[in-house]
């Protein structure tokens, strides 16, 4: 499905012809990434993060595939095993590393590319179900990096598996037998390592399968764009091939040389040296800290100290946690302004950035320890979080005054480049 | 021709034979897979061997009075502590309308061996292992114990006093064998 106006594949070749007849697989790749896939012309350096987590992808799916012929899964070796991909194995240290740092690496990139859609409300008809989608993966890889995190059977690996299938002890009535039954034991052991590890190769394979339907559903309307308005007709868009094969190419170039820049300057920056101590489940660190990118969603978890009508605090906190996550998925019917980029809605630009602020607040107090000031701040910050979604966005959508918006992507583009010279003859 | 017209057969009453045996083979299959998904999810039940470890004896002869020791049973941490007259004591005189899971100290423990505060060293919050059975670890504000992972405080009966704990620390089922000895499990 694309726009009339484009181009069709047409195979010179004569083995292209007869592959083309067969398995249309060059045709496939022609229409959704090639000369063949009509995109925006005005698309920014935000929409380059899309491409870049499918190869955040590929680089854990890789890496991953490597460790495993090394890592050993059994409760009393693990720990050992990727200490012999350190040590022993060769290259072991770079793959490790290159592993853990993609894992952050793919968040970074995530965020930045759910920030984007939140700013230039990519969430909106008729881009849903990219959406809708693009949450699941979210959910996914937050499954994935946990179990991830348990395989090296380290302190954090072995305390983080307690705390968080500790959220299902929450359950009322259920909750243990449920925990029991994941765990596959009373506590995190042999059998709880096996299925994470069988679950955590499992689970980038089907992201992929999620990220090929997110990818369909975005194609059906094509990409939005930094006005948020739809195409309307050729003069719109260039093909993707070469505009943005070129730009992403570009973009994969910086985001490599940041990569490697992390993993081999400081490899151990964003984890936690606890980590490098053999798991003892007799003795918990003095501060469990999950991985970064789950602070702001720990904070809100901890921000419940109290009991509340009738649930009971550890309930509350999880329930919130979970719900910070799945308000998004209601987020195309919370916000119901027809305008989608921020760039012409000067409310939502105002509390979107607000929000970012907010994140990084909770960010900061689930990083820290679970006293004051941090405990009243995640209550305030998980409580505004919960505000923007509920009851600001819906109601700012409602009462904002767009600024003017121009007519097409070209008369944006037009207008944005009308001192320079060449934008005469354009 | 012929085939079309015996599908019909028997329509007078609206039900074809090919209903039937629609219904009849989703049906079957449905009985089929639900047979299956059955032990897909019992297997992640604990298995024998983990269940096999599910009693352990302690020898309790060397814990002095207000000292606690560490052990574990089915791989969680428990805390034996031997409590001292204080500490019953002080646990004695908090009303039950002060606590969040109210239970008395005699619940808690086996007549006669009221000093004897058996309880898993898991954390009811999210289950970490809370500081104040080794000498000279946090007890919290209460004199029991205290979890660092979220603040959670816990008296001298291990009973939750403060923070978002829910539970008081769990008593498992536990015997004595002789003075000495205590089977859990
Ligand atoms: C969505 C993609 C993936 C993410 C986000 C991810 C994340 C992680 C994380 C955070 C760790 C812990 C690193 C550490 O602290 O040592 C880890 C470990 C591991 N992962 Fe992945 N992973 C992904 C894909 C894969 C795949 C496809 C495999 C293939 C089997 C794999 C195999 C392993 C192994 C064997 C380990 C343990 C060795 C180690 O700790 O370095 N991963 N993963
Ligand atoms: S696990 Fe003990 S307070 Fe949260």
């Amino acid at each position: 499905m694309s726009f009339p106006w484009a181009k069709n594949y047409e195979p010179q070749q004569p083995l292209m012809k007869w592959l083309d007849e067969k398995l249309p697989l060059p045709r496939l790749v022609y229409n959704a990434i090639g000369a063949g896939y009509p995109v925006p012309r005005n698309l920014n350096y935000f929409w380059n993060f899309g491409v870049l987590a499918g190869v955040a992808l590929v680089i854990q799916i890789v890496t991953g595939i490597v460790l495993a012929m090394h890592y050993a899964a059994n409760a009393g070796v693990a720990f050992n095993s990727v200490e012999h991909i350190m040590r022993d194995v060769n290259a072991g240290w770079f793959i490790r590393y290159a592993h853990m740092n993609g894992a952050s690496m793919f968040f970074i990139v995530v965020y930045l590319h759910i920030f984007r859609g939140l700013y230039y409300g990519s969430y909106k008809a008729p881009r849903e179900m990219v959406w809708l989608l693009g949450v699941v993966i979210f959910l996914l890889m937050m499954a994935t990096a946990f179990m991830g995190y348990v395989l090296p059977w380290g302190q954090m690996s072995f305390w983080g598996a307690q705390v968080i299938t500790g959220f299902f002890s929450a359950i009322p009535a259920v909750g243990d037998p449920i925990r029991v039954w994941l765990l596959g034991g009373f506590a995190p052991d042999n059998a709880a390592l096996n299925r994470f590890f069988s679950l955590h190769y499992l689970l980038p394979f089907v992201i992929a399968g999620v990220i090929i339907l997110h990818i369909w559903a975005l194609h059906i309307p094509g990409s939005s764009n930094p006005t948020g308005i739809e195409v309307k007709d050729e003069q719109d868009t260039v093909p993707f091939h070469p505009y943005y094969t070129a730009k992403d190419g570009f973009g994969v170039g910086v985001f490599l040389l940041l990569f490697v820049t992390l993993t081999f300057f400081s490899p151990n920056l964003l984890g936690h040296a606890d980590n490098y101590i053999a798991a003892n489940p007799l003795s918990t660190p003095a501060h469990i800290v999950p991985e970064w990118y789950f602070w702001p969603f720990y904070a809100i978890l901890r921000a419940f100290t109290f009991n509340f009508l009738w649930i009971d605090a550890k309930l509350w906190g999880v329930l919130a946690m979970f719900a910070a996550i799945a308000l998004l998925f209601f987020l195309p019917w919370l916000d119901s302004s027809p305008v989608k980029s921020s760039n012409y809605r000067p409310l939502n630009r105002i509390f979107f950035w607000v929000l970012v602020a907010d994140v990084f607040i909770l960010g900061w107090c689930g990083k820290s320890p679970a006293e004051q000031p941090y405990v009243l701040l995640s209550q305030l910050g998980a409580a505004y979080y919960f505000a923007h979604f509920l009851i600001i966005l819906p109601i700012i959508s409602r009462i904002e005054r767009p600024l003017p918006m121009p007519n097409s992507i070209t008369e944006a583009v037009l207008a944005k480049h009308a001192d320079a010279p060449s934008a005469a003859t354009a | 021709m012929a085939s079309e017209t015996d599908t019909t057969a028997g329509i007078e009453d609206g039900v074809r034979r090919r209903d039937f045996i629609n219904i009849a083979a989703v049906s079957f299959a449905g009985v089929g897979a639900a047979a299956v998904v059955l032990p897909l999810v019992n297997q992640m039940n604990p298995s024998a061997d983990v269940l096999a470890q599910s009693t352990t004896e302690i020898d309790i002869s060397a814990i002095q009075p207000g000292q606690a020791i560490k052990t574990s049973w089915r791989k969680q941490p428990v805390f034996v502590r031997n409590l001292v007259p204080a500490e019953i004591a002080a646990a004695k005189k908090v009303p039950l309308s002060d606590l969040r899971d109210p239970q008395t100290i005699d619940e808690r423990t086996k007549p006669g061996k009221e000093n004897w505060l058996i309880t898993l060293g898991v954390c009811t919050h999210l289950g970490c292992v809370p500081l104040g059975a080794a000498e000279g670890e946090n007890r919290g504000d209460f004199g029991g114990y205290f979890c660092p992972c979220h603040g959670s405080h816990y008296d001298t009966a291990a009973r939750i006093r403060k923070g978002p704990a829910p539970k008081n620390l769990v008593v498992p089922p536990y015997e004595f064998n002789s003075d000495t000895v205590v089977t859990i499990g």
